[in-house]
């Protein structure tokens, strides 16, 4: 009998409330938890539904994940599936080089690699949920101040006053993480000193459910298919001429791009503005602490170039969800360290793993050097021709190799 | 509980503090039972939720059972049990474990009645309870038939033991003894004396003559490459476990 019970109000603390924080949460109010959900914005502003631009490559795990927490059906209408992968070498003004890789789904049975979805969708897909979910406890516009998760039930401070008690709290707040801060979790980071732009274009001709990429000499350039005929633009640069990219008038930037993005798709315009994300890779320390896990760009924050940020967070989600059900069907302590080191050992190499491959890849092909280039177009031609290992690629791109948790499955 | 730990002095608290601590050091002595405890768990929660018809899925699935752990230690089994809503009494001969158990429990906000006692002193006192768990015990005593005796005498009618020991075979001398006591000195030595083990045949036997009926043995297997145990349908060679019940 627990006699703790009637102080604890929550089982997880849960810092952080975009993307991964919400599908912890529901996650673990399925695995019969009780969860706070603390966010320092306002509900409604999570939940606009304006367009800023930003989307997420879903690979099909993570639909797999969504659908499980009955997320899936409330986007899938938004969704667009992702049929093909081109990746090719392109050198500005002369589009795509004459060497380059086709993933195509067709190739593997289990359907579309992945599917687009927009953040506006997925950000109010979640708070529909959370706020469908009785287990699930939000505190929208609540800044922690301090927490305490050296005892046996780990506590959190917010800004009013209140302190919120659990078995343990869950940092999902990001590369700039104050809960590995307040833990004393060091990070490693490795700046690129290239800035990601990102905005969406409207065009006048379809996609077809193809995702290009263009290694470009300054960084890879993402063209990836939104619904209808609009695609997503991820234009990795240098961090100087990033700053001026996202300066310019619309009509300057368009001129920039043309040359890129080629004239497959026709026609093009702006939809929404221009955000641009600085491109680094940071990597905790330990993913864990007495108490406390940390999950997705918290743990790790990588380079976009393959799309796997949100992708690998969601991992994180899944196997954490997955060990913490797991131990308390077995009446552990969730928050032992016999219980979060199965996560931390589940996901510190896996994604120490990936960082480090989109790390190498990206500086593999964000230069001009022509030896480089000759070796990277022979590369790139040659995993196009061995079909067994193009099917490889495609399942990682899918999200479909490693040990997947059960959520994933 | 607290009244109990509230008469002995500050000092005193503060070495069973440290001895509970070193009890649920995932890297100290008590590494190889922390190294089994999930896989001990994992049978030992789906025997009882699958005799006593409960959903693993409920918030206190094992509300209402009374669960008695001999050999208690620092609390290793109690606690999981007490947090899954059984009402928990832990017992030990050895008495300097009970204080600590009683620390951590009080630690976790967990109540746990520990005992310094044993269970033929708990069966001659008439307690009983729906499930007896007996793991990693029956090798280390005198008189496995007596004890045996008394373990039925503890358990309810319709209720459930579950024990755990070690085979006696070549194997099990290599890897409980030379491996776990000499190699990787993970016990002590002399921790096991090898020829008080007792093979699955001979527990069965004893078992029966005590008066259970068994229901299901299993392997508690050893993966030296994944370094984690599990649970094997077939391989009983080194650690297995069995679950009896008392007729009803």
């Amino acid at each position: 009998m627990t006699k703790a019970d009637e102080s604890l109000n929550h089982d997880v603390l849960i810092v952080g409330g975009g993307l991964n924080g919400p599908a912890l949460a529901l996650a673990l109010a399925r695995a019969g938890l009780r969860v706070a959900v603390i966010d320092s914005l306002p509900l409604v502003t999570r939940a606009d539904p304006g367009f800023d631009g930003r989307a997420y490559a879903l690979a099909l795990a993570s639909q797999r994940l969504l659908r499980a927490l009955g997320v899936w059906p409330r986007v899938a209408a938004e969704a667009q599936p992702m049929l093909e992968i081109k990746v090719s070498d392109g050198r500005a003004g002369e589009g795509p080089g004459p060497f380059f890789m086709h993933f195509d789904s067709a190739e593997i049975e289990e359907g579309p690699m992945g599917y687009m979805v927009e953040d506006r969708h997925l950000r109010r897909a979640f708070l529909d949920a959370m706020a469908e979910t009785a287990a699930i406890t939000q505190y929208p516009s609540a800044t922690v101040t301090a927490q305490d998760t050296s005892g046996a039930v780990a506590r959190v401070t917010l800004a009013d006053g209140r302190v919120l008690q659990g078995r343990m709290v869950v940092g999902c707040d990001g590369r700039k993480s104050g809960t590995a801060a307040r833990a004393g979790i060091n990070r490693q980071g490795w700046p690129y000193g290239q800035t990601g732009v990102v905005c969406a274009v409207a065009h006048a001709l379809p996609h077809g459910g193809v995702a290009q990429q263009f290694f470009m000499p300054h960084g890879p350039l993402a063209i990836l298919p939104l619904k209808g005929n609009r695609s997503s633009i991820v234009w990795s640069e240098t961090s100087a001429r990033a700053k001026e990219l996202v300066a310019m008038e619309d009509a300057d930037f368009l001129d920039a791009l043309r040359p890129a993005f080629g004239s497959f798709l026709g026609q093009i315009r702006l939809e929404g503005v221009r955000f641009a994300y600085p491109l680094d890779l940071t990597l905790a320390e330990s993913f864990i602490a007495p108490r406390l896990a940390l999950v997705g760009d918290a743990a790790h924050g990588m380079h976009p170039i393959a799309g796997q940020g949100l992708n690998a967070g969601l991992r994180d989600v899944a196997a954490l969800a997955a060990v913490l059900d797991e131990a308390r069907a077995r009446g552990e302590d969730i928050g032992a360290p016999a219980v979060l080191r199965r996560y931390q050992q589940w996901r510190r190499f896996d994604t120490a793993t990936l960082a480090l491959a989109t790390d190498g890849f990206n500086k593999l092909f964000s230069n001009d050097n022509p030896i480089l280039r000759a070796a990277r177009g022979l590369g790139l031609g040659l995993v196009n021709a061995a079909p067994r290992l193009r099917r490889g690629f495609i399942r990682e791109a899918a999200g479909l190799t490693g040990e997947l948790p059960p959520l994933m499955r | 509980m607290s009244a109990a730990t509230n008469t002995v002095d500050p000092a005193e608290v503060a070495k069973f503090e440290a001895m509970a601590a070193e009890w649920w050091d995932l890297d100290g002595k008590f590494k190889p039972l922390h190294m089994m405890n999930p896989c001990r768990l994992d049978y030992i929660t789906s025997q009882i939720a699958a005799e006593f018809s409960r959903n693993m899925g409920s918030a206190a699935p094992f509300a209402g059972l009374r669960v008695l752990d001999i050999g208690c230690g620092g609390g290793l089994l109690c606690e999981p049990m007490a947090r899954l809503g059984a009402t928990v009494v832990g017992a030990d001969a050895a008495a300097r474990n009970i204080p600590v158990a009683r620390v951590h429990a009080e630690q976790s906000g967990l109540t746990i009645d520990y005992r310094h006692t044993t269970a033929e002193a708990l069966a001659d006192a008439g307690e009983q309870f729906d499930v007896v768990l007996n793991m990693e015990v029956v090798e280390h005593v005198a008189d496995p038939k007596a004890y045996l005796a008394a373990c039925r005498a503890l358990t309810r009618r319709g209720g459930l033991h579950i024990c755990s020991t070690i085979n006696r075979n070549a194997k099990s001398f290599g890897m409980a003894i030379l491996g776990a006591e000499y190699v990787m000195r993970w016990l002590p030595k002399g921790t096991h004396e090898w020829s008080k083990f007792i093979t699955p045949d001979e527990l069965t036997a004893l078992l029966r003559a005590a008066g259970f009926n068994v229901l299901d043995t299993k392997g508690f297997q050893f993966n030296p490459l994944l370094w984690s145990w599990r649970i094997s349908d077939r391989d009983l060679s080194v650690n297995y476990v069995t679950t009896a019940r008392a007729p009803s």
